[in-house]
């Protein structure tokens, strides 16, 4: 199992997820300008300030060359994760449905917050129970999550722990296929006791059974 | 030619930036103020006025949630 992490100048969660993936497999950087993926059985997109999120977060970054790879990669099926600025990117790139809008407050909010599995059926979440509690940090401006359309919820803040305002307490959403999915909150921030919390592990460990099981069949 | 382009909030997405200036505004003296909402221009220099749309369209704006207008400017 081979993860690839994206890096695009102005990311700064791109080590934090390199060390989380690597944790449960190989995980290798991927830089914004090249043309491929390099073999990876899946693709991260971390969280930072793509390319100084000028215009809108994520706007500039989806253009970016390795993109056109990404969205192929996802559309033949391959397991795509976008964390917090890399959800926004994914939004920004149609690969995710909505958008994320500046929240309420208009502050930066920075905490540990209580997120519900909604779906444990994705790639993302199969270790995880339905309703399951995780313990994951954010730390984000503009994380609003905002659709027009009913869309596949896969985490939400549990009751009163909304940070940003986001419709419907979405913390998390998937593409229709199930295999593009982002979040704000950060997973790659809660896999060591240490800082407070392990859950986050849940995701990258999801992800490396959903490649290990394809491989065998 | 000279262009510029107006990107708004889309009606009925909350503006909380627009909101904080018109909750602003009154504490400085200025009264009878509503429906404040704040935006973003882009200006540009543009050979071909017709590609403004589509640039509007792929980039300027995200039209899931904002509403853009051209003004071009002539010369």
């Amino acid at each position: 199992m081979k993860f690839g992490v994206v890096r695009f100048p102005g990311s700064c969660d791109d080590v934090d997820a390199l060390e989380a993936a690597q944790r449960v497999g190989e995980a290798v950087l991927l830089w914004h300008a090249d043309r491929e993926l390099r073999g990876v059985d899946a693709v991260i997109i971390p969280g930072g300030f793509s390319y100084g999120d000028y215009l809108r977060a994520g706007a500039i970054a989806r253009f970016a060359p390795v993109m056109e790879e990404v969205a192929q990669f996802a559309g033949e099926g391959g397991l795509v994760l976008g964390i917090c600025n890399g959800f926004q990117v994914l939004c920004e790139a149609g690969l995710l449905p909505g958008a994320l809008l500046p929240n309420t407050s208009l502050k930066f909010v920075f905490r540990q917050v209580e997120l519900e599995v909604v779906d444990p059926a994705t790639p993302f979440t199969r270790a995880c129970g339905h309703g399951e509690r995780l313990s994951i940090p954010v730390k984000h401006t503009t994380g609003r999550y905002y659709a027009p359309e009913p869309v596949d919820v896969v985490l939400r803040y549990a009751p009163g722990q909304n940070p940003n305002g986001s419709h419907d307490e979405i913390a998390g959403v998937r593409n229709e296929a199930g295999n593009v999915f982002g979040l704000m909150p950060h997973p790659e921030h809660a896999v060591d006791a240490l800082t407070g919390s392990t859950d986050g592990l849940k995701i990258f460990e999801s992800m490396r059974a959903h490649v290990t099981d394809r491989v065998a069949v | 030619m000279r262009a510029r382009v107006l990107v708004r909030p889309k009606q009925g997405i909350l503006d909380p930036q627009g909101q904080a200036v018109e909750r602003a505004l009154p504490a400085l003296g200025f009264t009878g103020v509503a429906n404040v909402h704040v935006g973003r221009l882009i200006e540009l220099d543009v050979e071909d006025a017709s590609q403004l749309p589509a640039m509007c369209e792929r980039l300027l704006s995200n039209p899931l949630i904002e509403d853009y207008e051209i003004v071009e400017d002539g010369g």
